[in-house]
């Protein structure tokens, strides 16, 4: 309770400390939203994992046949840590992806282009290969025509003259 | 008992399957040989007319105010094409030195020092470039076609130019001196 001008005032509230909670209370909860919210806006920190998947799916620039989540040389840490950085950005895999295509060229997909030559190509040719493959097959396993012409004459009957003088031989021994 | 007098039965290919065959085995050996001969070809050789490329430049490493560059812009100028990257360490061998020898030509107006990263990412390009105080132009390979053109083995390597855009000479490996850079500039400013 204050005094204002010597005399007693009762319609002023005293503050006291307990009277600021509520008011910390917003304020916290107003700082906690706003960092939240500036968090989410730069995405959460990519994990190991997170670069793994996405290089695993590009090959090495300058060694044969490496991909790049598991290649040791400089080049590759330099690029696994520009898709960490990507990622923070948050950038998607196919963007991140074509990015690499973009200035490294094709050559570092692990997976050919999604382009229709990249199916066709392939498919004709097993296509063709199958196709070879059955009409040889086909024509190895098919008797000629003289080996034909021979089973039809061996499967007529014998001669009973021939059959009986071969049973007869076969009775002398 | 009877002897057989049929003749032995053949199981005969034919002819078109066999040109199949031989002509995919054919097509298979070319093919196998044109990668070979490629391997060993080596780079492009001196006596060779290059052909136009275009450069893209790294801002703070443009050419006379142009973010790209086209080889074809540059005739009658002398033109020293050094491809590098950052995570290259016989490259810091010569990176001084290459950044000397610009200084020397830069104000005659007849040479042109053209760098050309070779798949690298800029971030690191940039500290390379700065930590070396390089300030000649320089830009990625993108989708490493030029490297590709040039078929180059890899980093560093050198290629000379000359006003006519016959290449000169290629240096493979650094440089172990300013001379030795000079010793192939100054025969074609002649």
């Amino acid at each position: 309770m204050s005094t204002i001008g010597g005399k007693k005032s009762t319609n002023y509230h005293e503050v006291s400390l307990w009277d600021m909670v509520p008011l910390a209370i917003v304020v916290a909860l107003m700082f906690a939203l706003t960092r939240t919210l500036i968090a989410s806006a730069q995405g959460p920190t990519p994990t190991d994992d997170d670069v793994n998947r996405v290089a695993r799916q590009l090959y090495c620039p300058v060694c044969e046949s490496t991909p790049l989540d598991v290649c040791p040389t400089e080049a590759c840490r330099q690029w696994r840590d520009l898709i960490r950085t990507m990622l923070a950005e948050g950038k998607s895999d196919a963007e991140i992806k074509q990015y690499f295509v973009t200035q490294y060229g094709d050559r570092v997909l692990a997976e050919p282009p999604n382009r229709l030559a990249s199916y066709l190509v392939p498919g004709i040719a097993i296509l063709l290969g199958a196709l070879l493959l059955v009409r040889g097959f086909q024509m190895w396993m098919k008797p000629s025509t003289q080996e034909a012409a021979a089973s039809e004459k061996e499967a007529q009957p014998i001669d009973p003259y021939i059959a009986k003088l071969e049973e007869e031989l076969k009775n002398q021994k | 008992m009877t002897e057989s007098t049929y003749s032995t039965p053949r199981r005969g290919v034919a002819l078109w399957v066999q040109v199949i065959v031989w002509a995919f085995l054919v097509g298979l050996l070319a093919i196998v040989a044109l990668g070979l001969r490629r391997a060993q070809q080596g780079t492009v050789q001196p006596g060779q007319k290059i052909d136009n490329f275009k450069l893209p430049l790294y801002s703070g490493y443009q050419f006379e105010g142009k973010s790209e560059i086209n080889l074809e812009d540059l005739r009658g100028k002398v033109v020293v094409i050094n491809f590098w990257a950052s995570w290259c360490k016989p490259c810091e061998q010569e990176a001084a030195e290459m950044q000397q020898a610009w200084k020397e030509y830069e104000s005659s107006g007849k040479v042109v020092f053209l760098g050309v990263d070779y798949v690298d990412t800029e971030p690191e390009a940039r500290i390379y470039l700065k930590k070396f105080g390089i300030t000649f132009a320089n830009g990625p390979d993108l989708a490493t076609r030029i490297s590709q053109y040039f078929r180059i083995k890899g980093v560093p390597e050198t290629y000379f130019v000359d006003g006519d855009g016959i290449l000169q000479y290629v240096q493979v490996g650094p440089f172990a001196s300013v001379d030795q850079i000079r010793a192939q500039i100054d025969p074609l400013l002649k």
